[in-house]
């Protein structure tokens, strides 16, 4: 009895608050998979599809047969991965120089990558529409990449220079007694050491540019249309195919949340050392 | 030390170049062509008639009674998402840093919503709020709540609301992951302290968690502050700022206007308006957030 009081206590106080809490966050989620699963003539009559015997694929196979979807994922693919790896290459160098050095400016440049995190995306969008126009760039993959690198590269250089800041300054300096220059203290010491916190900064680019919508449907087009920007055509003019849509969402959600359920832990610590400590 | 080396004093400034001269190219000098832009008259279908007017744009809006409409929205918008978010999220937090068999789980399912493509979330709730099969108006006539179905972003009344539930969802497990983070960096010799001295669960709350966790959630509320004002993906999709005005905020109404209107000098005088505010109100929270923090 004593023993059953606690565990009692525990599941009232603590595991049906969280239940609750969980059922919220992933609800909605739950909710478009089952939608997805439903027949779209079941759908308009009786609702969605509860029990597995009435679940069917065929919105799924409509997706993939009727509509460019696939195509739209390969390039959501292709902008997602240059994105990552422009991000990712015009950081390495610079978090290094924050990360080691104590120079003139080196505040006020710091500043100026966190201060770029948090202009407006409104802002942005006209002037950068109105530059891809002039270059000729409207509707490339080149326009999109070189818009998400806007987010990427102060990101970037934040997450590295935090990741870097980690690995003790004694190692680069053994490196460069033993006949190391700056750099190749760089390239063959602090970039084998800091990879997984490389690795986990890239997957997170490669979410925000995976899903990011405005720039997509601003500097996209015709040639080059995003997973998102595909989404949001799918919707009709006078009704809304929710089975279709939903199928869409479930598949172009899909890697994110994978990859994101894998990078969370590391994400987190290098997200919140800055805050918690400062 | 060896930054003295020959050369050693420019090298830094060769290291950051190639990040610092893209993002001069790709943020600062749009960011000074919105500024260009929106001293000007211009419409982009019509290339000609691009011509300097001053400040004719700003004066425009200040008389402008949808700017007024978005300005109000903006801020109600701010005021509900941003403190609904951090409360969520604050219990969540306090309830996840318990412990309990399936913790690990429980963590990672939260945390989903976060990770999701706005478009998706925004016609997630769409169809959760939809007036016709929506999962929500059933819920709500089973249980006797409403009489019939209610199109919740269909009317004027309901719709904003209905958004900043979504932001809401949307947002909340980014606070409940840095508050997380911050419960665990309090040593827990600060609770056995007072535990010592008799202090209540409520007590216990009140001067050893919430001090512990000011510094995160003035951080993570800054961050939610700004990301969250600059949000119009979600209300874009889920109402495109309609019915009428009901959903405007003012970064919707500068895309709108750039985008529908093709306005690009009075869409850019928006933005650049929407900025200034943001800033000032950014420096009023630091200031505030400051002086409770000292407190």
């Amino acid at each position: 009895m004593s023993r059953r009081t606690p565990l009692l206590r525990r599941i009232v106080t603590t595991d049906l608050p969280v239940a609750l809490i969980v059922c919220f966050a992933i609800g909605p989620y739950l909710w478009m998979v089952l939608t997805s699963l439903t027949p779209d003539k079941r759908l308009a009559a009786i609702g969605v599809a509860l029990a597995p015997v009435d679940w069917v694929i065929e919105n799924y196979e409509r997706l993939f047969s009727r509509t460019t979807f696939i195509e739209n994922l390969g390039n959501s693919l292709i902008v997602a991965s240059g994105t990552v790896v422009v991000g990712l290459a015009l950081s390495i160098t610079a978090a290094y120089a924050f990360s080691r050095f104590r120079f003139r400016g080196r505040r006020f440049l710091m500043l100026q990558f966190l201060v770029i995190n948090m202009f407006p995306i409104v802002l942005l969008i006209l002037p950068l529409f109105v530059m891809m126009r002039r270059l000729g760039l409207l509707d490339t993959h080149a326009a999109l990449i070189i818009a998400n690198a806007t987010i990427a590269i102060p990101f970037s250089v934040w997450m590295l220079t935090s990741y870097m800041n980690g690995i003790p300054t004694e190692l680069d300096e053994a490196a460069m007694t033993d006949g190391c220059s700056r750099t190749g203290a760089l390239w063959r010491i602090v970039l084998p050491l800091c990879w997984p916190g490389m690795v986990a900064t890239g997957i997170y680019i490669f979410i925000t540019a995976w899903n990011e919508y405005l720039y997509a449907l601003t500097l996209g087009g015709r040639k080059v249309r995003t997973m998102t920007v595909a989404l949001q055509t799918l919707i009709g003019e006078y009704q809304i195919e929710w089975g279709l849509l939903t199928a869409g969402g479930v598949v172009g959600a899909l890697p994110v949340t994978i990859l994101f359920l894998v990078v969370q832990r590391r994400l987190v610590s290098g997200l919140t050392a800055g805050a918690v400590k400062g | 030390m060896t930054r003295r080396r020959k050369g050693g004093a420019t090298l830094p400034y060769w290291l950051l170049s190639p990040a610092v001269v893209v993002t001069l190219f790709i943020v600062f000098v749009p960011m000074a062509e919105a500024v260009f832009l929106s001293l000007h008259d211009y419409l982009i279908w019509k290339p000609t008639s691009f011509a300097f007017v001053g400040l004719k744009n700003f004066i425009t809006a200040l008389g402008d009674e949808v700017f007024w409409i978005s300005a109000w929205h903006t801020l109600i918008w701010i005021g509900l998402t941003v403190p609904a978010q951090m409360l969520l999220g604050l219990v969540t937090a306090l309830l996840l840093n318990r412990t309990f068999p399936w913790r690990g789980l429980a963590r990672a399912l939260v945390i989903i919503p976060w990770a999701l493509p706005s478009v998706i979330t925004a016609l997630m709730w769409r169809w959760i709020y939809d007036a016709n099969n929506g999962v929500l108006n059933d819920i709500l006539v089973r249980i006797g709540v409403l009489q019939s179905a209610f199109p919740w972003l269909a009317d004027p009344d309901s719709a904003l609301l209905s958004i900043v539930l979504t932001l809401t969802w949307q947002g909340f497990p980014f606070f409940a992951v840095m508050i997380l983070a911050g419960l665990q960096a309090i040593p827990s010799s600060h609770y056995e302290a007072a535990d010592i001295d008799g202090a209540t669960t409520w007590q216990q709350f009140r001067h050893v968690t919430l001090p512990g966790i000011a510094g995160v959630l003035v951080t993570a509320g800054l961050l939610r502050l700004i990301w969250v004002a600059n949000s119009i993906d979600v209300i874009f999709v889920m109402t495109g700022g309609g019915p009428g005005y009901a959903t405007y905020t003012l970064p919707l109404y500068a895309f709108i206007e750039a985008r529908t209107s093709l306005n690009f000098g009075y869409g850019s005088a928006l933005a650049v308006m929407f900025t200034i505010i943001l800033g000032a109100f950014i420096v009023f929270y630091l200031r505030r957030a400051g002086r409770s923090l000292e407190a």
